[in-house]
């Protein structure tokens, strides 16, 4: 097998396995910026669905009924979450940082409850995603290149791949070809017009944040049900927060999430694959160099932040975000 | 309001009064007593809260009346308010899991405050809290929301760890190691102070990259540069001459909390007493006001991630020279694993000021001195605390809570009469 070729292929699907959460999270955190509301709780609402999704996929032994689990759960924080910053203007960021906090407490302590493990539970695979017959998504297999060597299997490219990539189209469809969409953008920019205009501005508002937010729970169970098929403690590890990133990369283009979600996604499953290498050696110009990758093993798991950080740092001087963002809309 | 909500509300606050009263007679039999249902300090709120009611409900007006008070009491209401919010979904979800709600309240109360050991563990428990606390509360007065006081905290941790190990006279030895924890917590602000002044990035975005990169980058430190040759689970211990002693023997609690007090003191002053505080404060009430007054937000905003920095940096540094016996990080973080989001609370739970973080903090500082007492006796996991934490936090985020009772008063509807024609 050439390895120029493995190599390609290994990155290609590293990024798309790694990419859905994030591109999921991300399209429904521009349709809620697009009308004017800041969800910094992508964080908790990934952890809590991933956690209910894994309790719905294990009660229900169907790993179906927990990815919608995991949507209702996201679209129930949403609507706590629009409640609070729409209809009680209250503080959006604040609301968020508190889900993140409720997460991070509701999943460990609902892990020791509900199965009396510490920190993590695996599902059986058979309640897995990956493991359904029908629909369940694609093997990545790399042919064999000499007679008698066997195949390499790579992994699996989920279902919910291909259903990310239609979203993201839609959401694009929504707010650039539908009334609707027009709507949320007039909402975003100036909520005072769009009122004097007709158009319930709370009501749009919610109806954003509500989409955002169960696409969000829908990454969530993506990441326990399907990709991981366990559940733990800091199961998110950052990646809500890579997503409201993968926004300002986007510049609030839901096909352009698509892009910064995929880079994203391949270092942060980069740092995860590295870490799991042994020790090898690389010829260099005749020197036999030994790498110890257990010794950069803590510096591998820090690529996906500071990439994501040194993305964003570059990117946001261009980036143009609605003028009533965060910014809740009182009726004079 | 409605004579029979009146009633109703009437019967419950004297119900509330008198139970109080008899719980405050039991509870003078002492602490020692096994039946701690009704203790002292409880049966007070009882009494309080009981008083309030009659009292608000006879008083011609309603419980909006007092809470809509412009004065001093209101920011008061509205934390007492989260705070019981969050004590009753936490003990709902108990429930839920078939725990004894208030077994676990009961006995958390009595870990926390029960003797002199429960008070010096809440002690203990808040001195990191009271510093962290001050990193978002320096951060909300500046218009930022910088929760990055978990890496700064960490890093700080780790930096009195490597201090500590190098031989100096005592008294020198603890103020350098205070001095290099501050710096390097202010260091890590730096980035994010950097890239929200010239780049524009929102500060939640950076520090909670950094404290990613922060949590790695001290696990590394702590495993493979300053980890105990003789035992594998912790860092060296740092030399006798930094070490804080103990203010009760047999307690954790040490000298190191007076420090953290100070420290609470000096922000107030620095905010409310100085030109630069005017300027951070000035910068979170109106950005172009305080330009047009001849001030750099800029700066402003840079100061307060510094200072925030150093206040996490410090509260790294009393988690190691002020943990007996160990004096030392323990390899898997445990010991400061949530201080920096615990601060969120606990600065939202004192309103953003530095005094009250004190307050915010005993809260939270008891809240965990009580822990090991409710998992013995109640059986509920430690991870409670956190749920109740988020609770509080997110009805903290509500500014209208009191809508919510839909007591309709005259002030509200006043309120709507006067609104409705401008509307029009």
């Amino acid at each position: 097998m050439d390895p120029i070729l493995f190599i390609s292929i290994k990155v290609l699907f590293l990024g798309f396995q790694a990419m859905i959460p994030l591109a999921l999270c991300a399209m429904g955190e521009v349709l809620a910026e697009r009308a004017g509301v800041v969800n910094i709780g992508l964080e908790g609402i990934l952890l809590i669905s991933a956690f209910t999704a894994t309790v719905g996929a294990y009660f229900f032994e169907n790993a179906w009924l927990g990815i919608l689990v995991g949507v209702f759960t996201g679209f129930l924080i949403g609507m706590l979450h629009g409640w609070i910053s729409i209809y009680l203007k209250g503080d959006q960021i604040i609301s968020g940082v508190g889900i993140n906090l409720l997460a991070l407490g509701f999943v460990a302590f609902g892990i020791i409850v509900v199965w009396g493990t510490h920190g993590q539970f695996s599902l059986r695979p058979e309640f897995t995603l990956k493991a359904q017959d029908f629909f369940s998504g694609w093997n990545v297999v790399l042919p064999s290149n000499a007679p008698g060597m066997p195949a390499q299997f790579l992994g699996k490219i989920s279902i919910l791949l291909p259903f990310t990539f239609m979203m993201a189209g839609v959401i694009w469809w929504i707010l650039h070809k539908t009334t609707f969409g027009l709507r949320v953008k007039a909402v975003g920019e100036n909520p005072e017009a769009a009122d004097v205009a007709g158009i319930r501005v709370e009501r749009i508002q919610m109806i954003s944040v509500l989409v955002g937010a169960a696409l969000g729970g829908l990454a969530g169970a993506y990441l326990s049900v399907d990709w991981n098929g366990l559940i733990t403690r800091d199961i998110s590890s950052g990646r809500g927060f890579i997503s409201l990133a993968t926004v300002v990369f986007s510049k609030l283009n839901p096909l352009l999430t698509l892009v910064g979600a995929f880079v994203f996604g391949l270092f942060d499953n980069l740092g995860l694959w590295l870490s799991t290498f042994s020790n090898f050696t690389v010829n260099i110009f005749g020197w036999e160099v030994e790498i110890q990758i257990s010794n950069y093993f803590y510096f591998i798991r820090m690529l996906p932040y500071v990439v994501t950080l040194f993305v964003v740092a570059g990117v946001i001087g261009q980036a143009r975000f609605p003028k009533a963002l965060g910014v809740p809309y009182r009726r004079e | 309001m409605n004579n029979s909500i009146k009633a109703v509300l009437i019967s419950i606050g004297t119900l509330l009064f008198i139970i109080g009263w008899w719980g405050f007679i039991q509870g003078n039999l002492g602490w020692e007593t096994e039946d701690y249902r009704f203790d002292r300090v409880v049966s007070l709120l009882g009494i309080v809260a009981g008083g309030l009611l009659i009292g608000s409900v006879i008083r011609q007006g309603s419980l909006i009346r007092i809470i809509e008070l412009k004065g001093i009491l209101r920011p008061f209401f509205d934390v007492f308010a989260a705070v019981i919010v969050g004590l009753i979904v936490g003990a709902a979800v108990m429930d839920l899991f078939k725990f004894d709600p208030w077994l676990a309240y009961s006995s958390l109360f009595k870990g926390a405050f029960g003797d002199k050991y429960g008070w010096a563990d809440t002690a203990f428990n808040a001195t990191p809290l009271v510093l962290t606390g001050l990193t978002f509360a320096i951060g909300v007065r500046a218009g930022l929301f910088n929760i990055g006081a978990q890496g700064q905290m960490m890093l700080g941790a780790i930096a009195a760890v490597g201090i500590g190990s190098i031989a100096m006279p005592p008294g020198i030895h603890h103020m350098v190691t205070i001095m290099v924890a501050m710096m390097v917590g202010a260091l890590w602000s730096l980035p994010a102070a950097f890239l929200k002044a010239k780049r524009g990035v929102h500060e939640v975005i950076s520090t909670i990259m950094l404290n990613f990169v922060a949590l790695w980058l001290v696990r590394f430190l702590a495993l493979k540069v300053f980890g105990d040759p003789n035992r594998a689970e912790k860092t060296v211990s740092v030399l006798e001459s930094t070490q804080f002693s103990t203010i009760i023997p047999g307690a954790d609690v040490t000298h190191v909390v007076w420090i953290s007090i100070l420290a609470a003191l000096l922000v107030y002053v620095v905010l409310w007493h100085m030109p630069l505080g005017y300027a951070v404060r000035s910068t979170g009430l109106n950005l172009d006001a305080t330009r047009y007054g001849g001030m750099n937000p800029n700066r402003a905003m840079n100061s307060a991630f510094v200072l925030g920095g150093m206040a996490a940096g410090l509260a790294g540094a009393t988690q190691i020279i002020g943990r007996p016996p160990v004096f030392a990080l323990y390899g898997d973080l445990s010991q400061i694993a949530t201080l920096g989001f615990d601060g969120i609370a606990v600065a939202l739970l004192g309103r953003n000021h530095p005094i009250g973080a004190i307050f915010g903090a005993l809260f939270f500082g008891a809240l965990n001195a009580g822990l090991p007492l409710m998992q013995i006796r109640a059986q509920v996991p430690l991870e409670m605390v956190r749920v109740i934490q988020g609770v509080i936090v997110i009805v903290v985020s509500m500014p209208e809570l009191w809508r919510l009772l839909n007591i309709k008063s005259h002030a509200l509807k006043l309120k709507a009469a006067f609104e409705k024609p401008q509307k029009a």
